[in-house]
């Protein structure tokens, strides 16, 4: 998977739950749950639309780490085949 | 139309979902109701089949007016062949509440409860029956009974309209007067003495005092009462406008994210509408929050939570869970509130006419905060008898559905304790303001890793700063200090169900 299609991936994912998401004003680093203003309940709900999408299961710990717009997309890249 | 929330005093109809001559089963949603907080599903009490709706969408009706008339499920022979359900027209000035709802005749044993077909799904069966239904509810209200001291003869134990209606036959000698026309008259000022009453068998309601009110002294005039009685009416004119033009634009805005071309606030329309909501949710938790900073002397304890066992034993539950399901925190602290207040009794329950009445259940407030401002409280009936994987499948329903505006009227019943987590938000602490009348409100902040001394060394550990507000007139701080600490032991054993 290409940054941008991990990119788009995400975004689709976080409309989904936040209607108006838009992450092409986002800083690199900036945290995803702050910005979008979820909640566990929301970032769980996330992770699940994401591991559906990318076909993978996205683990708790690796979860954690996906906090940040950019880690999220990198550990996308790095995970998801193709 | 059922008491949706205990400061609410009428309600607009949105919408139908069935219609005469379908048969319901209790538990089904028949109805939406627009109350000032939020719209609200609103679900059939017993069995039968719809014969009459009396209320259009769109209007606005008193709580306790008869919404519909449903008569038993089968055709039953005799002479009621069509059910039990009391004449429309009521004999007062008043709208004679809730008959016609489900009531069978009192002596009549209950026959005929199987139904012929079952054209819809019962609604979830979220909660226990073991609440008084709405209607029952809002009858002892009126009556001015308090559930807490009735004996139920339904089953399971609840209390049924049958147990309240002799209760009240048996105190006919006394003036009844509701809670909120008490409170009323005591503010005004006004002898009950000097004021009629209205409602059924002559029970003094909260309209009445204002009706006295209005008209400047106690029981004066035909002419002061005829100015009171035009502005009351004017106001309900008016009131019934601001509701149609309501519902007009919910439903416009409804049909745009139908569309799926609003994004949040799409349309002037769908924004006015909100504005509307989120002025009528200010409005009442303003009037909530001042009651209770008026009339509860509060006293606040803390204290901070190890989550290292609770939030090790949750990381490897989630391992094989799917993710979807996997569990947060916030659903170990609120069962460990719900199952604390199980052991500290004194905390669960209603201050009400100067004493405290411990709840049977520990029925837990779950204060969400929604995204367009304002708070909702759905309940977690009977929590503290589920397991955490129950009340991380009810907290996520209940938030999801909160924010959707689609409650349903039994989740927004009186809780006997609530909790606000604001752990999502960052906070540290919370300093509650108790929801009256219950006694207590937990607070939990965010879960944050921290050092912490552990035998004797210093280590990092998850913490949480658990709080209580109390009322002081029902305990003292002795009693809320075991609270916390029956909170803090249960999450230091999270396997132990």
């Amino acid at each position: 998977m290409t940054p941008d299609q991990a990119r788009t991936m995400l975004e689709t994912t976080l409309r989904e739950i936040v209607p108006d998401a838009d992450l092409s004003t986002l800083a690199p680093g900036a945290d995803l749950r702050d910005t979008f203003e979820l909640d566990s309940l929301d970032f769980v709900e996330m992770v699940d639309r994401l591991s559906t999408r990318a076909g993978f299961r996205i683990e708790e710990d690796d979860a954690d780490g996906m906090r940040s717009l950019d880690a999220a997309i990198d550990f996308l890249v790095a995970h998801a085949s193709s | 139309m059922p008491s949706l929330g205990a400061d609410m005093e009428e309600g607009t109809l949105l919408e139908w979902l069935v219609k005469p001559g379908d048969t319901v089963h209790r538990g089904d949603i028949v109805a939406v109701v627009d109350t000032a907080k939020s719209a609200v599903e609103v679900e059939c009490f017993s069995d039968g089949v719809v014969e009459a709706l009396v209320v259009d969408p769109g209007q606005v009706v008193p709580v306790g007016a008869v919404l519909a008339r449903f008569g038993e499920g089968a055709p039953s022979p005799g002479p009621s062949g069509t059910a039990p359900v009391q004449a429309a027209a009521p004999p007062g000035p008043q709208h004679e509440p809730q008959q016609g709802r489900q009531q069978e005749p009192k002596q009549q044993p209950r026959v005929q409860q199987e139904p012929k077909q079952r054209p819809r799904e019962p609604a979830m069966a979220a909660a226990t029956p073991v609440a008084p239904s709405p209607l029952v509810r809002r009858r002892a209200h009126e009556l001015g009974i308090d559930l807490t001291t009735v004996h139920g003869s339904g089953e399971g134990g609840v209390v049924i309209r049958q147990d309240i209606e002799e209760l009240a036959r048996h105190a006919a000698s006394r003036p009844r007067v509701s809670p909120l026309a008490r409170r009323l008259a005591k503010t005004a000022g006004v002898d009950l003495a000097n004021v009629s009453g209205t409602g059924a068998g002559g029970a003094i309601r909260a309209d009445d005092i204002r009706r006295v009110t209005a008209a400047g002294a106690p029981g004066t005039e035909a002419a002061d009462d005829e100015v009171a009685e035009r502005r009351v009416a004017d106001r309900r004119v008016a009131e019934r406008r601001v509701a149609e033009r309501r519902v007009a634009e919910r439903r416009v805005a409804e049909r745009r994210v139908e569309e799926g071309s609003a994004a949040s606030g799409g349309g002037q329309a769908g924004e006015r509408a909100a504005d509307q909501r989120a002025a009528d949710m200010r409005h009442s938790i303003a009037a909530l929050m001042s009651r209770s900073k008026r009339e509860i002397p509060h006293y606040y304890l803390s204290a901070t939570v190890d989550l290292q066992r609770t939030s090790e034993w949750m990381r490897e539950r989630n391992r094989e869970l799917p993710v979807g399901e996997r569990m947060v925190p916030s659903a170990a602290l609120l069962s460990a509130a719900a199952r604390a207040a199980r052991e500290v009794p004194a905390l669960n329950g209603h201050w009400v006419d100067d004493e405290f009445r411990p709840a049977e259940d520990v029925d837990l407030g779950l204060i969400l905060s929604l995204r367009s401002g304002g708070l909702l409280v759905p309940v977690l009936k009977a929590a503290d008898t589920l397991d955490i994987h129950q009340v991380m499948a009810l907290m996520r329903d209940l938030t999801r559905r909160a924010r959707a505006g689609r409650l349903r009227g039994s989740e927004l019943s009186q809780p006997s304790i609530s909790v606000s987590n604001l752990g999502d938000q960052g906070v540290e602490s919370v300093l509650g303001v108790i929801y009256p009348p219950q006694v207590a409100l937990v607070g939990f902040g965010a879960v944050t890793p921290r050092p912490w001394a552990v035998d004797g060394l210093l280590g990092i550990r998850p913490l949480v700063t658990v709080t209580l507000a109390a009322d002081h007139r029902a305990t003292d701080a002795a009693i809320g200090a075991r609270l916390l600490k029956a909170i803090d032991r249960i999450l230091q054993t999270p396997e132990e169900p």
